[in-house]
């Protein structure tokens, strides 16, 4: 029980810690917003010329993109979450303060990004998803079901994309550099995560490849769950799949790290 | 003796790879810690220094268990701290001048709510611990500032409250008074003093600044190339190091050096002249002669830096001398 009170602590100290850059977020929810209008635009050209791309008509896909906008910071599609300030702590050093205290390593940095998501989808997020159903025919579930499912989707998509980026940050104890990873995790995750374009719209075997991916868990799942267009149960199966998974080779790597690598710095 | 802090020839040895020509890498071992042996009782004020890369921090980081020896055996309150780091966490706390505890883009008090968490402190001793250190450590006006805007002075007391709220046996020091000014490092180390004072607590501090060691510490140890060089009281470094004092005179006109035995003329500037003279030695009586015989304007005296003591420990003294200068 006390250690869930201190991982809770964390989580709230995330939150209010992102709550603290009210700038940088009231221009976060404007940017959201705009990409989500030139989105929905070239969506819904696309689906004119191809009607029921992906299986989801012009409601749906509209639908699509202003989910993306929401989970954009919120899943930190490119980045910029808990693995930016860790990749940093390895790299100075600071890491030290961190191994040292009664608390793990892990659990501790999960907590701490799932209250930033938090903060994100009620600061950055909420806003531009009710621009889009005010202002856009929108495919939005009436009963309070499908809202439920896709917020334990939701919770299940933090996981994995924290996952994603811990293994990232913790190469950075090997790499002594975060440049390369980070980039590599802002590509993977634009690319993959279906924030530009559905999975389900790739085409052939890469389209079945990229479903079956771990980030196929962040935007895709969410989406299809909320829009009733998968069940439920398959949906977290496979995002509770990858976060086990990845949280798995997490700790891995995390032990060989703490084991055998030198704390940088005197 | 309770000895509360041990270490038996303890040793830990880096592998550094460096480049040698296209995918070609050399291995090179480096000993931080080459066999260090000594012992910390309870309550006891220790001062550990040395000059940079001498293996301070190491030490300190195999004594929270976030590194682990390359060999030899190493006990803190009777626990391996690399294989209980965090069993042993409970009981230490460690304070790295460089680096910080605290949640940086939040109020100080939000840092201490964790901590009350994580060493999961009983509410009324968590009450307790935070006034007393606010009323000492003077953070009443702060905690609800974020870190930071903190100054680095205030910033430290902060840090060092954050590593005293769980009341550990042991705390570790990595040099606490780093850039600070003179009113903060005052504020320190009277902190410091009261803290070993009342409470009893074990304090292992590293430190550039011989001055901490002077006012807190009854014991230092000296430490260079991952040996121990010395162990003992201050006062015995200056003599092993054969340290020496400068006096810094200004006369009224341009005259031959003076005669002022023990000391000696190192260096004349017009009517300005330095003497050394041995630091064991008091200054009262040469600056005493000095002002009867001499036309004096103005007169100050310079302590040795701990470098500098420890540079000519290290110079005068093959290994064999070293071991001497430990036993």
């Amino acid at each position: 029980m006390g250690a869930g009170r201190l991982y809770v602590t964390v989580a709230a100290g995330g939150f209010r810690r992102y709550a603290t850059y009210r700038a940088a977020t009231a221009a976060g929810v404007f940017t959201n917003t705009v990409f989500g209008v030139i989105l929905v635009y070239t969506y819904l050209a696309l689906w004119d010329e191809k009607p029921h791309l992906g299986g989801y008509d012009q409601a749906q896909a509209v639908t699509y993109v202003w989910l993306g906008q929401c989970l954009y910071a919120t899943l930190a599609i490119q980045g910029g979450g808990a693995e930016k300030d860790l990749m940093d702590r390895i790299r100075t050093g600071e890491i030290a303060v961190d191994l040292y205290r009664p608390a793990d390593l892990q659990l501790w940095w999960l907590a701490s990004d799932l209250g930033r998501s938090l903060f994100q989808l009620l600061g950055r997020g909420v806003v531009p998803f009710a621009f889009g159903a005010l202002f856009f025919p929108m495919a939005l579930p009436a009963g309070a079901g499908p809202w439920l499912a896709c917020l334990v989707a939701l919770l299940l998509a933090m996981v994995v994309s924290f996952a994603i980026r811990y293994l990232a940050a913790l190469s950075v104890f090997w790499l002594l550099d975060g440049m390369g990873v980070s980039q590599a995790v802002m590509i993977a995750g634009v690319f993959f995560s279906g924030i530009v374009l559905p999975l389900n719209a790739f085409p052939g075997a890469f389209g079945d490849l990229v479903q079956v991916l771990p980030w196929a868990a962040q935007i895709q799942m969410p989406a299809d769950v909320l829009m009733d267009e998968i069940d439920p149960w398959r949906a977290f199966a496979f995002q509770a799949a990858w976060a086990v998974v990845l949280l798995a080779a997490g700790r891995l790597l995390q032990s060989a790290a703490t084991r055998r690598v030198v704390v940088q710095g005197g | 003796m309770d000895a509360f802090i041990q270490l038996d020839r303890v040793e830990k040895v880096f592998e550094v790879r460096k480049k040698a020509g296209f995918l070609k890498r050399e291995r090179r071992q480096v000993r931080a810690v080459d066999s260090i042996s000594f012992t910390v009782a309870r309550g006891e004020m220790v001062g550990y220094i040395g000059p940079n890369g001498a293996g301070k921090s190491t030490t300190i980081k195999m004594l929270t268990g976030i590194l682990t020896p390359s060999a030899g055996r190493l006990r803190v309150a009777g626990i391996d701290p690399s294989r209980e780091r965090t069993r042993l966490a409970h009981r230490i706390g460690v304070v790295f001048g460089q680096r910080t505890t605290l949640w940086w883009d939040l109020p100080l008090i939000d840092s201490y709510k964790l901590m009350h968490r994580m060493y999961r402190i009983p509410d009324a001793r968590y009450r307790d611990n935070l006034d007393r250190c606010v009323e000492l450590l003077e953070l009443g006006g702060l905690l609800d500032v974020p870190v930071r805007q903190l100054s680095l002075g205030q910033r430290m007391r902060g840090d060092i409250a954050a590593a005293l709220l769980h009341e550990p046996e042991v705390l570790y020091l990595d040099e606490p008074t780093i850039g600070l000014d003179v009113i903060s490092k005052a504020k320190v180390r009277g902190f410091l003093r009261e803290l070993n004072d009342e409470r009893g607590t074990t304090v292992l501090l590293t430190t550039h600044d011989l001055q901490d060691i002077e006012q807190l510490c009854s014991r230092v140890m000296v430490i260079d190339h991952g040996r121990l060089m010395y162990d003992g009281a201050l006062a015995g470094l200056h003599e092993v190091g054969e340290s020496e004092r400068t006096l810094v005179v200004d006369l009224e006109r341009e005259l031959p050096p003076i005669d002022a035995a023990p000391a000696w003329v190192v260096r004349v500037e017009g009517p300005r002249q330095w003497l050394a003279f041995p630091a064991a030695e008091s200054a009262a009586p040469l600056v005493a002669r000095i002002a009867a015989e001499y036309p004096l304007v103005d007169l100050s005296v310079r302590e040795p830096d701990i470098e500098a003591v420890i540079a000519k420990m290290y110079a005068g003294s093959a290994p064999g001398q070293a071991e001497k200068a430990v036993s």
